[in-house]
Formats: C-alpha cells, sequence, structure tokens
C-alpha cells in the first residue's frame, strides 16, 4: 500500500473508533433537549425542561451533592498519601518495593465490580470486630474512593518523578538545601504538573464510579451515579439524558484540563 | 574562602565492583585539577565523592584541612557544576542564582546585587527573568557556573561541563571557566575525557584509570612524558615499539632495526619506546638524508586539516603511524598510499615506558 494509502486506511480506523467513542455521548447530550416524555427517536420538539426536573429531584440534588463531596474528599486524600508514597517508592531503597508498588495500583486491574465486593465484605469484618458501622455511612464511602483514586495518583506521580532530574535536587542540596527544602523548593514544583493532573484525574475517577459505591451506599447517602441507576430502575425519560450531560460535561471539562497538566497516556 | 581539597585513601564499591579504588590527592589552594580519564575509570564517582552526593566507603575527605567525610551536600560549601547543568526548570535564572544565598539567609538587598554581580560576571544580566528552557546550552551552561559561584564556595567540582556544547562554544567557556577561576582564585577539581580540554585548562592533570591514579603532573609533564603505556596512549601517542636498549643510546626495535636515542641505558631488559605522530618524519628518498632513516611505504593517509595523518610500514615490517603539517604553500597536500619514502625519528622525540603485564 502506498504512505497515502496507509495514512488514509489509517485516519478512516481512527475515526471509527472515534465515532464509537463519541456517537453515545452525543446522542444522549442531544436527547435531553427532546421534548418527548419517554426517552424515544425521532424529536417531538426540543425543551430545556428536564434540566430544570433534574434539578427539582430530591435524589439527583442530594447525589449531586455527595458526590462532590465525596470526590474531593478522595482527591485530597489520595494526594496527601498518594504523593509521599510515590517519593517513598522512587526514592526510595527497601526491600519489597516493587512487591509495595504492585500491591498499591492492584486496584486499578481489579474490576471494579470485585473490589466493591471486596471492600463491602472487608467493612463488614470491621464491623463485626470493631462494633461499628462502616458499611452505608460516609466514612466508608470516603475510604473506598480514596482507594479508587489512590492508584492513579501513584502512577501519574510516579512517572513524573521517575522521569524527572535527579541532578536538580543535588545541585539544591549542593547550594545549602536540607532534604525537607529540596522536596518543598525543588522536587514538588518539578512535579507540580502531574500532581495537579492527579488531582483532577482523582476527582473524575471517583465521581464517575458506580461499581464499588454500589454496595457501600446508605440510605440518604447516595452518589450521583447511584441515583440515576435507581430512577432509571422506574423512568425511563430525559431527565436522565439531563444529568448524563451535566455529568458529562465537568468530567470532560475535569479531563482537559489535567490533560493539559500531563499526559494522562503517562499514567499507562 | 577558597581553600585546599585533600583526598586520603578513597575508595568506593559498588557491589563486588571496585570504582574508586584508593584515590589519594592533593589540591592547593587556588589550583585547577583535572581528573581525566576514559569512560568508567571513576572521575564522576569521585567529584561526586568529594560534593557528598556519594557515600565514601574508606578514607576521608578534607576541604580546607576539616573532614567532610560524613557531611551532607549542604554543609559542603561546594560548588557543583553538573553535566547536564541541573538549573531548576520552574524558576528564572536570577532565582536560580539566587537560591544558594536564600538558603544562607542573606538579606535580600544583599542577595539581589551578589545576584547581579553573579550575572554579570557571566555576561547574562539581561537574561535574568528568563527560564532555563528559554536558553541555549552556552546560556544555561553559564547560569549553572554563576549559580555554583555565588555562593562563594570553598570548592568548585565541575564535571564534563563542557560536554554539551560545540567546538567552538566549548572553546569559548573553556576560557571563561579559566579566567573566573583564576580571579576568584578558586580551588577547582575539574573532571573531563578530553586531553586537549584537560590540557589546555588545567595547572595540573590527573590520569585515572579503573579507579587508580595513574598519573598526576603538570601538564607539560603528562604529555611529554607520560609514564605508562596507558597514559601514553590517552594522551595520543600512537606509536608504541617494544624493544631493547642494546649497548648505550641504541634501541633495538623487535623487528630488527635500531634506533638511535641518546642517553638510553642498556640492560633494561623489554621496554617500550613511544614516539609522537607529530614527531615522526617523513622525506622523500633522494631528498636531504639523516642519520637512522628507515626505508618505509604509506599504507595510508587521513587528511586532518592542519595536518595529514600517514599510516607507514618499514620494509622490515614495522607499523607507524606520522602527523605531517599540510604544506601552507605549493607541493601536494598529501602524499598517496603507495608511496615510498624515508622515515627519521629526532633522537630527542623517543621517550621509554615500561611494558604492561
Ligand atoms: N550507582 C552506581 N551503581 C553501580 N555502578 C556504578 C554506579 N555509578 C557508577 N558505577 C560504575 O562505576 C564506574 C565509574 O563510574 P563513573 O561514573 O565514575 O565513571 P566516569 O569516569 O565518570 O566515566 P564517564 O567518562 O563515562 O562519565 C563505572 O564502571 C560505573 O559503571
Ligand atoms: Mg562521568
Amino acid at each position: 500500500m502506498s504512505r497515502a494509502g496507509i495514512r488514509r486506511t489509517y485516519g478512516a480506523i481512527s475515526g471509527t473508533v472515534l465515532a464509537f467513542i463519541v456517537l453515545p455521548l452525543v446522542v444522549i447530550v442531544w436527547v435531553s433537549f427532546f421534548a418527548n416524555r419517554i426517552l424515544a427517536f425521532p424529536a417531538h420538539g426540543y425543551t430545556l425542561d428536564w434540566y430544570a426536573r433534574a434539578l427539582d429531584t430530591d435524589a439527583f440534588r442530594d447525589g449531586f451533592i455527595t458526590s462532590v463531596q465525596t470526590a474531593l474528599f478522595a482527591t485530597a486524600a489520595s494526594l496527601a498519601l498518594g504523593v509521599p508514597a510515590s517519593l517513598g517508592l522512587v526514592r526510595g531503597r527497601f526491600p519489597g518495593r516493587d512487591a509495595v508498588q504492585a500491591l498499591l495500583l492492584a486496584p486499578m486491574v481489579v474490576p471494579g465490580i470485585v473490589g466493591g465486593a471486596a471492600l463491602f465484605i472487608a467493612f463488614i469484618e470491621v464491623e463485626a470486630l470493631l462494633d461499628i458501622q462502616v458499611a452505608g455511612t460516609i466514612g466508608g464511602l470516603l475510604v473506598a474512593h480514596t482507594l479508587i483514586a489512590l492508584p492513579w495518583t501513584i502512577r501519574l506521580v510516579s512517572a513524573s518523578l521517575a522521569s524527572a532530574d535527579r541532578a536538580i535536587e543535588e545541585a539544591a542540596a549542593s547550594l545549602g538545601a536540607g532534604p525537607l527544602t529540596v522536596l518543598r523548593r525543588v522536587t514538588l514544583p518539578a512535579i507540580r504538573p502531574a500532581i495537579v493532573a492527579a488531582a483532577l484525574f482523582s476527582f473524575v475517577i471517583s465521581f464517575i464510579d458506580l461499581e464499588k459505591s454500589i454496595f457501600l451506599v446508605g440510605p440518604g447517602r447516595t452518589t450521583l451515579q447511584i441515583a440515576l441507576v435507581n430512577y432509571l430502575e422506574w423512568n425511563l425519560d430525559g431527565t436522565v439524558a439531563a444529568v448524563a450531560t451535566v455529568q458529562i460535561l465537568i468530567v470532560g471539562a475535569a479531563l482537559l484540563v489535567s490533560d493539559r497538566y500531563a499526559r494522562l497516556a503517562q499514567a499507562f | 574562602m577558597s581553600t585546599t581539597v585533600a583526598l586520603r585513601s578513597l575508595i568506593k564499591r559498588y557491589g563486588g565492583f571496585t570504582a574508586v579504588d584508593d584515590i589519594t590527592l592533593d589540591v592547593p589552594e587556588g589550583q585547577l585539577v583535572a581528573l581525566l580519564g576514559p569512560s568508567g575509570c571513576g572521575k564522576t564517582t569521585t567529584l561526586r565523592m568529594v560534593g557528598g552526593f556519594v557515600e565514601t566507603d574508606a578514607g576521608s575527605i578534607l576541604i580546607g584541612g576539616r573532614d567532610v567525610t560524613r557531611l551532607p551536600p549542604a554543609k559542603r560549601n561546594i560548588g557543583f557544576g553538573f553535566q547536564s547543568y541541573a538549573l531548576f526548570p520552574h524558576m528564572s535564572v536570577a532565582q536560580n542564582v539566587a537560591f544558594g544565598l536564600e538558603m544562607r539567609r542573606l538579606p535580600r538587598a544583599e542577595i539581589a546585587s551578589r545576584v547581579a554581580r553573579a550575572l554579570d560576571r557571566v555576561r547574562l544580566s539581561a537574561m535574568s527573568d528568563r527560564l532555563p528552557k528559554q536558553l541555549s546550552g552556552g546560556q544555561q551552561q553559564r547560569v549553572s557556573l554563576a549559580r555554583a559561584l555565588v555562593i562563594e564556595p570553598s570548592v568548585l567540582l565541575l564535571d564534563e561541563p563542557l560536554s554539551n556544547l560545540d567546538a567552538q562554544l566549548r572553546g569559548e567557556m573553556k576560557l571563561e571557566i579559566r579566567q573566573i577561576q583564576k580571579a576568584m582564585g578558586i580551588t577547582t577539581i575539574f573532571v573531563t575525557h578530553d586531553q586537549d580540554e584537560a590540557l589546555s585548562i588545567a595547572d595540573r592533570i590527573v590520569v585515572m584509570r579503573a579507579g587508580r591514579i595513574e598519573q598526576d603532573g603538570s601538564p607539560e609533564a603528562v604529555f611529554g612524558a607520560p609514564r605508562s603505556r596507558f597514559v601514553a596512549e590517552f594522551m595520543g601517542v600512537t606509536n608504541l615499539l617494544p624493544g631493547t636498549v642494546e649497548g648505550p643510546g641504541l634501541f633495538r626495535l623487535a623487528d630488527g632495526n635500531a634506533i638511535r636515542v641518546p642517553g638510553a641505558v642498556a640492560g633494561r631488559g623489554t621496554t617500550v619506546l613511544a614516539i609522537r605522530p607529530e614527531r615522526v618524519r617523513i622525506s622523500f628518498p633522494g631528498a636531504d638524508t639523516e642519520p637512522d632513516m628507515l626505508d618505509a611505504e604509506i599504507e595510508a593517509a587521513t587528511y586532518r586539516g592542519l595536518s595529514v595523518e600517514y599510516r607507514l610500514r618499514t620494509t622490515s615490517g614495522l607499523c607507524l603511524t606520522a602527523r605531517r603539517a599540510t604544506p601552507a604553500t605549493g607541493g601536494p597536500v598529501m602524499l598517496e598510499p603507495g608511496a615510498r619514502v624515508h622515515v627519521a625519528v629526532p633522537p630527542d622525540a623517543c621517550h621509554f615506558v615500561p611494558v604492561e603485564l
């Protein structure tokens, strides 16, 4: 095949894949403006009513607030744990380092639903042991979401640390900076893009989680994803599409911003 | 300020491999010493031990008489120039240079004036607000130099500071480093694997080999009187001819030919005669005759601009290289392979080094 031919084929394949990914999103956004009573083609006119309905629905409003709070907490916690952990993993020399690294990244390769079930069982065990409630509490949810975000933070920050020039840390030390000053003035600023990306990505990954949360939410403590699933059980109207559209906007914006700081591809 | 550096029996091992093997070196105040040697001989490791970035396994390091062997880099008051420059990417040129002064908690005004002076010294005042990535390699090198020197370190340690620059810039920077080093009178250890660089910048050259010091002396001594076959080869001596001193002043080559070497004393057994290629003289048969001429044929010729390098084989089978200045005017620039010539070695170009086991 000629060079141009290869390029055209390549372009066609990429275009098809992209269409498969983007098309459902476009359709959801589109139907969220349909005036139809249930989700169906073709449109019988257009309206913004579904957005107003979504706002008026307690489950969605509360779910949104819970999701945002949970995601913010998970972001903060995964940075607080993930950045020091990455420093230890990349800079440290200790026996079993590779094993610890693999363990910390493990949640990425376990199917979400399995991880969720495992967490649920673990929480029940803790409850039995300590006689406190964990599953179904906000505490349990926060712990779970921190665990969801942590591997991504470690992955992004470690990759950035590993590729950072160690000589700049040595330069700072030779100029009179102690270890903490080196960390604060040189190491952390050098990996700042990765930290920003990790924060945004942690937020997103927590915000969109369904599989793990489904085991762990309790009455009145529902994330937006769960609220959607619950709603879908009995209804199939434009509210769902409107909520989904809002989510797409939030997640899309976060990913766009984080991609500007660090190529997400680095994490894989 | 500037002061002496002393290394006492320094040893560094990586696993079973000894990277630095019993290095002892005294650098007097204000001297620029070049650590010279091939890749992997332990130059960087030695320098990094002095800087405090690599722990020593044995031996000690004294700076100004004070034992710093166990001190962290921050407490050694050294200026370190990294091969990659290692500028802080998120700080401007001025902030980079100010860093060491901030660590010393100097008043703001003094920091500003010292940074300005340091940048002025490396002719970068106009660039003080730029980020490192907005500078050329040579400019980054000068920032790293200014940053290392502004703290008025006791010692300046430079690891191949010129290796990332192009030939012309390397020449300029070499002069600049030397000039600043002399002006400040700062004791300096300069790591390089380039013999020309070492010869032209250093007060003294320490040739290293496999973690040990092979020769330690002035540039003239190391160049003119290499102590071993290894140093001779490293300094560009291409003719290393084994043989024996047969009688007073007479060296018998392995192939049976003899070369007159005044002052040579018989009875040393097998030794190696070292002759720099540019000291080997080539003349045409029938032209001026000299004593001790050998008949040879040109096997190969390589044009090098200012000179032409010839590989010669004598009728008795001896292989020699000669370097001949390119004639300024008239005459052929290069002699063609196959040409028959006379080869002569001036007696004062001969130098003996021991045979290595
Ligand atoms: N961290 C390390 N772990 C194991 N071996 C090392 C380490 N650092 C250096 N070495 C080994 O020690 C030897 C000396 O290395 P060093 O970097 O000092 O060489 P060098 O003389 O600076 O060479 P070059 O001219 O290539 O920079 C080399 O054989 C190197 O492989
Ligand atoms: Mg080196």
